[in-house]
């Protein structure tokens, strides 16, 4: 027998990525009864690092140190870009309000407010971001100013090489070496992943010294250490300021392939935070249909197992993604939202979606492709108003960006969620 | 300047080139072969892998049907490891010409090419997938074939017999003197520097390039190209061989081979050779007629697309491209003033050994040679690295072996370090220094759905571990690879792969900067 449940709340949030969960947070902090409906797949392919604004005009890789020129730059040139639509007050107390919130979830980041920050990939390629994981700060400093460092790997692990990294890195930072130990645990050099299981085995103090006593032999004139993202799943800066300790010399985590362990520290941080708070979270479920209530409600209809749940809310935000989060598909013939069956902004033909390069610089037009809005954030309808009053719309589903190339994704899905919970609080106080 | 002399001297290392390098070496006759980039780079890596019962070119060319006819059936006693005996079926469904398919089975006969007419229930029990709108099926012989395997397999067989192969090695010149070439000047992209090859003979297998090489050494030879376009599927559709049958067009063979399917082909003219790539409107048009056999290639997933290019040899003609005899030409340019050059093009690999044959007859003639072609009764050898193309080989062997120290560097097609430092070790052996591109060409890395996303970081890693890869070389191999892979991509970017695609562009360009 099926057992019904209905859920009355202000908003929904459907979504569950770096948009969705500050959705969610930005709601909750205001007073406003939120539900979150998604399952979580795009924040767990986060890197941790968060992007703001960092290369424009992408043609011609342009890389910026301050991300609010480039922002200036990118809203004079395209005047499209859902950046236009957001002052950069808004866009610093948006990461005034996530960062906070982050620290106390037992994941503090670093930035300069004014400054975009560079960072070593796994592939030893230096990658513009703007706010980093306090176990990565290290490698920024120490990036800026290449001491003598060394760079560690395991035997076993997969996707991350130090040799590599060194090898890459060798012009920019000519006095760094790379070293292989065992990890703690791994004396025969299995298969590793840079995943939750190897990040909980520093967790333990004895763990950490054994690892500490396989890298101090090769330290030697190293002032600064870099190793794979992989210190911890709970609070990972204590995990590494102890084995900063055991080893005598700073420490910094470097990124690895999603899905990471800074990607899932960040999915642990938001879904314990957000609870916490008071948001009811629906995270194995997704929304299979919605439709207008009688008093101009949204009501969503998930898909749970053997339980029908029905939410009605004011509004809705939706941050459903991309491709790869779901909230847009592609067929042979045309790119659709998914949910609402909302226009998508689109390159005409398929031959336009992709060049001919899969790392032209200038981007591809399909990843252009989203959803169009008004200046609240409220996706367009084939009329070019509204779709609904209280729909709102935040993250990579815009129309007319390009996260990957202009460095923008969690920037992005931040100041544009913060923008969505504002204007929905507005239009909720205009129904009152 | 000359630094390497050989006798034979064979320009291309495709399906013709290393049959023909292997039927000199079996007859005692010296060869260096050359190869622009790597084995089978040109269209015998970018066709079906189709060994042809024959029967396709029963209506148009009976002389190919009876050369294909013959050519199975001795590929399939001595080169049966390159080969998959899955047997092959020709359907028509409502609308096709009735009177072809009155006219077929006799039209087989003719070729002497067996053939078992089936109901179409028959046929639908045997591959339940095929559409419900049959009006005739006809059982044949066809077969797959691996073409890397082959072409690597007689490589291998040939430089056991002394023959030296030389890979990134494209042509840049020749001197000639008189009514001879003198000498024939290679650029050796591994040692980064020209080097002069003279030879009693120079033979011109070049495929599609024949016209290019020829020029070279001031001869015409007018090749058209005829751009064949295909697609892989992610999962084996039929058992067998599918063909459609009607008069040869596009869309009309679904092959199996291993774990996937290849639908195709078109054929489109083209007017060079520089804009190769698998286009958006190909892939459309394969799919759309594919699907009037097999409905669920509407709906199936695309893990990739290819082409190739047919090189045609003949004057123009008025019908398409199919209607021009797929057979085989060789020049002998002493015609042409040229006494030690011999151009060999056109084709299909199905009969790459008899246009080896005729070649190697032809060019032992001039030499003077008198021992006898022996491709047709002596086996080719099998070497176990050159078998780690094929879809669905690698997670056989890697699922039997059982060793948890032997990483996955790719998971899609279960590719572990073992099988990519065999590879390199056995480039190595040839004299060659392994790369990355080249152990990609001669594995799965990168076939299958993840497209390279994980694969190529990885194995770039180990490689540089092992030392196989300096270091010092950067990323941009890394570049090249993931961009080549994106050409097979990007027709086919919707649904699943598109997400795919996502997801690689978000790591290697949002993540790693890898544009910049």
């Amino acid at each position: 027998m099926s057992i019904s449940e209905t859920i009355k709340c202000d908003l929904a949030v459907i979504g569950t990525g770096m948009a969705g969960m500050s959705a969610a947070l930005f709601a909750a902090n205001r007073g406003v009864s939120v539900v979150q409906i998604g399952r979580p797949k795009g924040i767990l392919l986060a890197s941790g690092l968060l992007d703001l604004m960092g290369v424009h005009p992408v043609q011609e890789n342009r890389s910026w140190n301050d991300p609010w020129a480039a922002m200036d730059a990118l809203c004079r040139d395209l005047p499209e870009h859902p950046y236009s639509r957001l002052k950069k007050e808004d866009i610093l107390s948006a990461f005034g309000e996530l960062l906070p919130f982050l620290h106390n979830a037992g994941l503090p980041y670093c930035r300069r407010v004014e400054q975009n920050a560079k960072i070593i990939t796994s592939l030893g390629t230096v990658k513009t971001t703007y706010c980093v994981p306090k176990t990565m700060w290290n490698g920024v400093l120490a990036l800026e100013n290449q001491p003598k460092g060394l760079i560690v790997d395991f035997f076993g692990l997969k996707d991350f090489s130090a040799g590599r990294i060194v090898a890459t890195l060798r012009e920019r930072w000519p006095e760094l070496r790379a070293v292989r130990v065992f990890f703690p645990g791994n004396a025969g050099g299995k298969e590793l992943l840079a995943g939750e299981i190897t990040a909980q085995v520093l967790e333990t103090s004895e763990s950490r010294m054994k690892l500490a006593q396989e890298i101090k032999p090769h330290i030697r004139d190293a002032r600064v250490i870099g190793m794979p993202s992989i210190c911890g799943m709970r609070n990972p800066d204590e995990v590494l300021s102890e084995l900063e300790k055991e080893i005598g010399i700073p420490l910094f985590e470097i990124p690895t392939i999603p899905p990471s362990v800074p990607g899932l520290r960040l999915k642990e941080a938001f879904e314990v935070g957000l609870q916490a708070i008071g948001v009811r979270q629906f995270l194995q479920e997704q929304v299979l249909t919605v439709n207008r209530g009688d008093n101009s409600e949204l009501i969503l209809h998930l898909d749970t197992k053997g339980r029908k749940v029905v939410v009605q809310s004011q509004g809705v935000i939706l941050a459903s993604g991309r491709f790869m989060g779901g909230g847009l598909y592609a067929s042979r013939r045309g790119i659709r939202e998914t949910l609402f069956n909302l226009p998508v902004f689109q390159p005409g033909d398929r031959k336009d979606w992709h060049r001919k390069e899969l790392l032209d610089s200038r981007g591809h037009p399909a990843n252009q492709a989203g959803l169009e809005t008004d200046d609240l954030f409220r996706p367009l309808n084939e009329a070019g108003r509204p779709a609904f009053e209280t729909l709102f719309a935040a993250g990579s589903i815009l129309a007319h960006q390009d996260w990957m190339r202009m460095k923008c994704g969690s920037g992005l899905a931040v100041s544009t969620a913060y923008a969505s919970v504002n204007a929905f609080s507005k239009t909720k106080e205009q129904f009152k | 300047m000359t630094d390497l002399e050989t006798q034979v001297l064979i320009i291309g290392g495709g399906a013709t080139g290393t049959g023909l390098a292997r039927d000199l070496a079996l007859r005692g006759v010296q060869c260096i072969l050359a190869e622009k980039m790597d084995i089978n780079a040109g269209a015998s890596g970018g066709n079906h892998g189709l060994l042809h019962s024959g029967a396709r070119y029963v209506s148009n060319d009976t002389v190919s049907a009876m050369e294909c006819r013959e050519e199975g059936e001795l590929l399939k006693r001595l080169a049966p490891q390159c080969i998959e005996e899955t047997g092959g079926l020709f359907v028509a469904v409502e609308g096709d010409d009735e009177n072809f398919i009155a006219d077929f089975p006799l039209m087989c006969a003719k070729c002497s090419i067996p053939v078992q007419e089936l109901t179409p229930e028959e046929a639908l029990d045997m591959e339940p997938v095929l559409s419900g709108n049959l009006i005739a099926a006809f059982a044949l012989e066809d077969a797959s074939v691996d073409p890397f395997r082959l072409s690597l397999e007689n490589v291998a067989h040939a430089r056991s017999l002394g023959t030296r192969l030389l890979r990134y090695a494209p042509v840049v010149g020749f001197d000639l003197k008189q009514d001879r070439i003198q000498s024939v000047r290679l650029f050796d992209k591994q040692l980064g520097k020209e080097r002069a090859v003279s030879a009693d003979l120079v033979v011109n297998a070049t495929g599609a390039w024949a016209g290019d090489i020829a020029a070279l050494a001031g001869i015409p030879v007018h090749v058209l190209y005829s751009k064949g376009t295909l697609l892989i599927t992610s999962q084996r559709i039929t058992e067998r061989v599918i063909n459609r049958l009607r008069p040869p067009s596009d869309a009309d063979i679904l092959v199996p081979g291993g774990t996937v399917s290849i639908l195709g082909t078109t054929s489109l003219r083209i007017p060079s050779l520089e804009t190769i790539g698998p286009t958006v409107e190909e892939v459309d048009r394969i799919i759309e007629e594919g699907a009037a056999m097999v409905p669920i290639l509407e709906e199936a997933r695309y893990i990739r697309a290819y082409a190739g290019v047919r090189p045609l040899v003949q004057i123009e003609s008025q019908g398409d491209d199919r209607s021009v005899s797929r057979g085989f030409t060789i020049f002998d340019h002493s015609h042409d003033g040229l006494d030690n050059f011999v151009t060999i093009t056109g084709g299909k690999l199905t009969t790459y050994r008899l246009m080896a044959e005729r070649t190697a007859d032809m060019i032992c003639h001039k030499l003077g040679v008198s021992a006898p072609c022996l491709t047709g009764t002596v086996p080719l050898p099998g070497t176990q690295v050159s078998g780690w193309s094929y879809p669905g080989l690698s997670p056989k062997e890697y699922m039997k072996s059982n060793n948890p120290e032997d990483v996955l560097l790719c998971e899609c097609e279960m590719v572990p370090k073992s099988v990519v430092d065999s590879i390199a070790a056995s480039i190595r052996e040839q004299g060659g220094s392994p790369s990355f591109e080249a152990v990609a060409l001669r594995s799965r890395l990168g076939k299958g759905s993840c497209q390279g996303t994980f694969c190529s970081i990885r194995t770039d890693a180990h490689m540089i571990d092992k030392g196989d890869i300096n270091p010092d070389q950067g990323l941009n191999h890394l570049r090249k690879f993931l961009n080549e892979r994106w050409k097979g991509q990007r027709p086919i970017l919707w649904d699943g792969q598109l997400v795919r695609a996502e997801f690689l562009e978000a790591l290697h360009c949002g993540l790693f900067d890898l544009e910049r």
